[in-house]
């Protein structure tokens, strides 16, 4: 009985620094990103609900024009326009990256690495810079104008920068990377022996590609759908380097709100729609994954 | 020999081989599209010409512009291009270090630990991740003038936005990243190892210092290099937290880009790739040993 007692003792012990020990490593970075993150955006939508300040910031009256706002058809147009672009986005990157992606997966062990760092490099590299590069290419006196120029196929340098061709080109290829290394990483897990199976059985090489690989290789396309679609919805850069009045997304209005027209409260209300339309996506799809794994 | 083999067959080899150029074909396509415009930026950062694209000789004066102090910005708010690399360096090296140390341990936690709300946690590491840069900095920004507004309400004192609030919003990116490339090197580590080292009688202290650390140290540098990266490339949340002082790199370029087209931005942008390309390197060479 005794000796009973004492174990539990030792036990309790054992259990209280247990939990210490996961309260020290828990509560630093939670603490920050509580505060750091998770109040700022409380702020966010309790603004959303506030009357504009004059100079920027709110007055504390409670209102509901903001979100009445979104109503008029020039932000729905910006809305619709997002989400266009980005779609269209993830889509080109899909068709781009998995032939990539699987050219890549399927080399020797040497050239697997060389092709994997040469798609890995701009990702790495900074977007802004990457962006940038496309008006070096796109403008009037661009490459591209300079080129057609003087081979006599135009006459007229043409009109690429400041467009919404110039916003999808940068969009894809911002993106590009973030489509194909999921893409990768799930085509080399996969097992080739399926299709040898598949074309003994006498499926030809489309076919095996159609009733095969590519639904065995769903979870790293929705990934990579995923990891282009969300950050090109809430794109800002992109559009503002290489778009023009017309090209204007979601991301743009939000910071034409903040930093210009000074309604911050408004542009509280776009920030939240953004963040919705984001996080819908990702909980769709972590709802499908649970079902599928029950 | 082919002309004996059935139509369907024939069928199935036309396939194969067309398959085949194509799969070559779109990954050249693929690969020409991602290097395209960065070789042309660095082709024309030696170019001569101001105007156009317009080969007119080579040249190193647009890197020369740099080094003699490029600035950028209105008369009253001129900022040097060495102020920039200077703001970018501290804000990287400061919010790595301490996103490396948080991500890390809230790593451990996440691996090691069974406990309730957990999955709360989850989801508040992984909101950095998903939510869109601008929405982050636009809440910093309204954060960061609220408190300051009740601080200067409360006690007088007068706070504004520069390197200190730059950094901070770093952190809190930089924490999620650094926490999901431990917590995979973590995944692969063996529990035993550690049960081991407790059944020896270590303590818990010791036996992350002498078996832990040791074992995920690739994983945690790895985390810090893609930290020092993220940091230095991000340009929406540092635009929206960086107030008039704390111009960064990417900000600089920004506006530069604003400002007018110069052959002086290719020079700076073919140094910042030539910086990210050792960076990845580095990394990758970390990862295969």
């Amino acid at each position: 009985m005794q000796l009973f007692k004492s174990k539990s003792k030792v036990f309790n012990q054992l259990e209280f620094r247990k939990t210490l020990n996961l309260f020290t490593l828990l509560f630093p970075a939670t603490f920050w990103l509580i505060l750091f993150l998770i109040i700022p955006l409380i702020i966010v939508l309790v603004y959303s609900f506030l009357e504009r300040g004059t100079y920027g910031g709110v007055e504390w009256i409670f209102t509901l024009e903001h979100y009445l706002r979104l109503v008029k058809p020039i932000y729905w147009v910006v809305f619709f326009r997002s989400l266009w672009l980005a779609l269209l986005t993830t889509f080109a990157c899909l068709i781009v990256g998995y032939p990539l992606a699987f050219f890549i997966a399927t080399r020797s062990p040497r050239w697997r690495n060389v092709l994997l760092l040469l798609v890995i490099i701009p990702f790495w590299t900074n977007f802004l810079v990457r962006i940038y590069a496309w008006i070096i290419v796109l403008r009037q006196e661009g490459v591209v104008n300079v080129l057609f120029q003087s081979l006599n196929i135009i006459d007229q340098p043409l009109d690429l920068l400041f467009t919404s061709f110039a916003v999808s080109i940068g969009l894809v290829y911002g993106y590009l990377p973030f489509m194909i290394l999921p893409l990768y990483a799930t085509i080399e897990r996969f097992d080739f022996s399926f299709i040898e199976a598949a074309q003994d059985l006498g499926a030809n090489d489309l076919r095996t590609l159609l009733r095969v690989v590519l639904p065995l290789t769903t979870r790293g396309m929705l990934a990579g759908s995923l990891l282009v679609f969300i950050p090109a919805v809430g794109e800002f850069i992109t559009p503002d380097i290489l778009g023009g009045a017309k090209t204007l997304m979601m991301g743009n209005l939000v910071q034409n709100q903040f930093l210009s027209a000074r309604n911050w409260p408004f542009g509280s209300v776009l920030s939240m729609v953004m963040m919705a339309i984001v996080l819908a996506p990702i909980l769709i799809s972590f709802r499908l994954a649970e079902d599928r794994q029950t | 020999m082919l002309k004996s083999l059935p139509d369907s067959k024939k069928v199935d080899l036309w396939i194969r081989a067309s398959g085949k150029a194509l799969l070559w074909g779109m990954s050249l396509v693929g690969i020409f599209f991602l290097y395209l415009p960065i070789v042309i930026l660095v082709i024309y950062s030696f170019n001569e010409s101001k105007i156009n694209a317009v080969w007119r000789g080579f040249t190193l004066q647009w890197y020369q512009s740099l080094f003699e102090g490029l600035t950028v910005g209105s008369d009253i708010s001129n900022v040097l291009i060495w102020d920039a690399l200077k703001n970018s360096l501290i804000v990287g090296f400061i919010s790595t270090g301490v996103a490396t140390i948080l991500g890390t341990m809230i790593g451990l936690a996440m691996e090691r630990f069974h406990f309730r709300g957990r999955t709360v946690i989850e989801g508040l590491l992984f909101l950095p991740i998903i939510i869109p840069d601008i929405t982050m900095g636009i809440a910093l920004l309204v954060f960061f003038s609220l408190v300051f507004q009740l601080l200067e309400s409360l006690t007088g004192m007068r706070l504004v936005l520069g390197l200190p609030t730059v950094i901070i919003g770093h952190i809190a990116f930089n924490i999620s990243y650094v926490a999901v490339v431990v917590r995979s090197r973590i995944a692969d580590l063996d529990p035993t190892l550690e049960e081991a080292a407790l059944d020896l009688g270590a303590n818990e202290w010791k036996s992350f210092w002498r078996i832990t650390l040791p074992l995920i140290y690739p994983g945690i540098l790895s985390g810090a290099l893609l930290a020092f990266t993220l940091s230095l490339d991000d340009f929406v949340i540092t635009f929206f937290t960086a107030g008039v002082g704390a111009t960064t790199l990417p900000v600089f370029v920004y506006g530069m880009i604003k400002v007018s087209v110069t052959p002086a931005i290719n020079a700076i942008s073919t140094i910042m790739l030539f910086a990210s390309l050792i960076i990845v390197v580095l990394s990758f060479s970390l990862q295969r040993h």
